[in-house]
């Protein structure tokens, strides 16, 4: 399986909207390497999909949901101090001040909504950060469905706040205590679960990874960011931006900001990968930059792996981006050149989370930090542009964190 | 001789014998890597194939007891480079097969099927490659004489069992259990030896009316008696879990075969 650079041609298949194939494919990447097991599962999933998605009823209880509990639209915000510092017009996209603060949301209650709707009856999600935990806890609780979460241990530790927050809306964590002990092991183990009862049981996956549908899922759920987004500044600005930022870990938010304006080919699609330390192998969670192609979670993508296939740890200090692969649509963008992606280091992105919260008053998540510093050099290099910026999730939940690496400095 | 040949001649011999084949496991490098040539010589001569692990660091189809083989495998720096010299540094009693995740096989690139062939391995099994992605390896694999051997679990459609049995060679690893290997439920410990239940024998009688290969089953095998109830149904049982134990608790593997076998 080699990823061949036909990027011309993939790129005109891109725009015309032929991605992902009926395998599941985004020209090289994607696909459905799981075990025969989960067949049976996934081609239900696919088969519900195409029934449901787009009926009339179905989209009726999504939009209302996402209207009255979800609280979309959220707003656009233009950034007013930051575009006068950046030199630049900046617009910020606020999934923040969605439902439990981010936008896995967005996802959670579609998919909830959708097993509702094909009778399973329980409900099994991964968490790295806490955030699609909490998401899909709260959307399990608010349509009456068991749901359990499996967590890395490590993130169970820094991520305290999202713990609680998952059992008291009646969700049952499981920390895991094997493989790496974060978002990845999280994954692996629910898959096992999964494995196990794959017939009466939904898994919850919350980033635009693993086997067909799934990518093709959550960016049908989370496109909803971009849509509104594109309307937004047409409405606000008075027109799209030169650049869309999004930081980019298994990559849910950015494909859904990037998505919708994948045909809009004037606007630059920045993805922003966590750095970690440095970009040494383990140093880091940028796939897309630093990976190679490879298979993990059923999914051909760019992977953070060595010479013999093995995948490799990774570091981040934000939970949420702490992933070694990434969205096939991501490799496909990256492939093309329709998108570009680069990274910020911690230290770049804490820098980030402290200008943007001194200056438009809004803590953002360490993972949506990033994205703030894409775009601020983004800037630096296009004086007098206009960026719009994917603002993923707030930071409330990042403040022990926050804390602990104050006391670290001090 | 082909992979194919030396899988089915190996069956065959252990029909002759009036019992099931058995196809034992060990995680290649494990629980030393020492000590690997030692355990397989001994497998080898008392089992009729042999099926080494490659470890991988996401076995989202494995138990605790491989995973943690697995763990310590590639603490040990196993890789499966290492796994393909060991094997082919000398001929062996019984063919020997490597069960891979798909990811450590793409590694090898365009060479896998070569390496094999030149390591006298028969055959790969492969469980994140299910049916419809499959020909990736079972193309290339084939033209070198190495098998492809395809899996059925219990949820898998009739009509699609069909299909995978068009396309077997070697034999089909019927896994009788739905869940992770060892027969356990997730994250929980090994289970009892697997009852072979009504609804686990219609299933087998399902697979070999389609089946032109022999068919070996595998998932939750630890006693002597499970081995002579699926003996009635199946051409082949496969012991990992349990064999891997056995390994960790530094016994010889070679004498729980015997066990199985219904011998002292």
């Amino acid at each position: 399986m080699s990823a061949e650079p036909d990027a011309a041609a993939l790129l005109a298949r891109l725009i015309n909207h032929e991605f992902p194939d009926e395998r599941g494919r985004y020209g090289p990447y994607g696909g459905r390497f799981v075990p025969e097991t989960l067949v049976p599962p996934l081609d239900r999933l696919m088969a519900g999909m195409r029934a449901v998605l787009n009926e009339d009823d179905f989209q009726n209880e999504l939009n209302s949901q996402l209207q009255h509990w979800v609280g979309r639209p959220t707003p656009l915000t233009r950034a007013e101090r930051l575009s006068a510092a950046w030199g630049a017009e900046v617009w910020l996209k606020r999934e923040d001040l969605a439902h439990t603060g981010a936008h896995k949301i967005n996802n959670a209650i579609g998919q909830a909504l959708l097993a509702k709707r094909l009778g399973v009856k329980r409900i099994i999600a991964e968490t790295g950060a806490g955030q699609h935990g909490v998401a899909s806890a709260a959307a399990c609780a608010r349509l009456g469905m068991p749901c359990r979460v499996y967590m890395g241990e490590v993130d169970v530790a820094r991520q305290a706040p999202n713990v609680d927050r998952m059992e008291r809306l009646g969700a049952e964590v499981v920390a895991v205590t094997n493989g790496d002990r974060t978002l990845r092991a999280a994954i692996d183990e629910a898959l096992r679960d999964w494995v196990s009862s794959p017939l009466d049981t939904w898994y919850l996956l919350g980033s635009a990874v693993g086997p067909h549908p799934y990518p093709e899922l959550v960016c049908h759920f989370q496109s909803v960011i971009g849509n509104e987004a594109r309307q937004q500044m047409l409405d606000q600005a008075g027109r799209l931006p030169d650049a869309a930022v999004a930081c980019v870990g298994g990559g849910s938010n950015a494909i859904g900001l990037f998505h919708p304006l994948i045909a809009d080919t004037q606007i630059e699609l920045l993805g922003v990968e966590a750095g970690g330390r440095s970009m040494g192998l383990g140093d880091n969670a940028a796939s897309l930059v630093a990976g190679t192609p490879g298979v993990l979670h059923g999914c051909f993508s760019m992977l953070l792996q060595d010479e013999n296939g093995q995948v490799h740890e990774t570091h981040s200090v934000s939970a949420g981006l702490d992933y070694p692969s990434v969205g096939p649509e991501h490799a496909l963008l990256q492939l093309t050149g329709r998108a570009r992606y680069v990274t910020a280091d911690d230290d770049q992105a804490l820098d980030a989370l402290n200008e943007c919260c001194a200056m438009e008053g809004i803590l953002p998540a360490i993972e949506t930090a990033h994205a703030f510093f894409g775009a601020r050099e983004y800037a630096r290099e296009h004086p007098g542009c206009c960026i719009l910026i994917g603002v993923s999730g707030r930071g409330d939940k990042d403040l022990p964190t926050l804390q602990q690496l104050a006391g670290v400095a001090s | 001789m082909t992979g194919n040949q030396a899988i089915n001649t190996a069956i065959d011999a252990a029909r002759a014998e009036g019992r099931p084949a058995l196809v034992a496991f060990l995680t290649g490098g494990y629980p030393t890597r020492e000590g690997f040539l030692d355990n397989l010589a001994k497998l080898t001569s008392e089992a009729d194939i042999v099926e080494i692990g490659v470890p991988f660091t996401d076995p989202m189809a494995d138990g605790m007891t491989i995973q943690n083989s697995s763990s310590a495998a590639l603490a040990q720096g196993v890789t499966l480079n290492w796994i393909l010299e060991q094997v082919g540094s000398r001929q062996w009693d019984a063919p020997v097969l490597l069960m891979s995740y798909l990811n450590p096989l793409l590694s090898l690139g365009d060479n896998l099927a070569k390496r094999c062939a030149a390591a006298n391995v028969a055959g790969i099994i492969c469980p994140d490659l299910p049916l419809d992605e499959c020909d990736l390896l079972r193309v290339p694999l084939a033209a070198a004489g190495v098998t492809f051997i395809q899996l059925v679990t219990p949820v898998t459609a009739p009509e699609r069992i069909e299909a995978i049995c068009k396309v077997a060679s070697g034999f089909i690893y019927a896994v009788t259990v739905t869940g992770t290997t060892g027969g356990a439920r997730s994250g929980g410990p090994a289970g009892d030896a697997a009852p072979v239940t009504g609804a686990v024998i219609d299933y087998l009688k399902t697979i070999k009316q389609h089946a032109t290969v022999p068919v070996c089953v595998g998932f939750g095998i630890r006693s002597p008696e499970q081995v002579k109830e699926l003996g009635a149904h199946a051409d082949g049982v496969i012991v990992g879990s349990a064999l891997v134990e056995e390994l960790t608790a530094g016994r010889d593997p070679a004498a729980f075969v015997r066990y199985l076998k219904g011998g002292k």
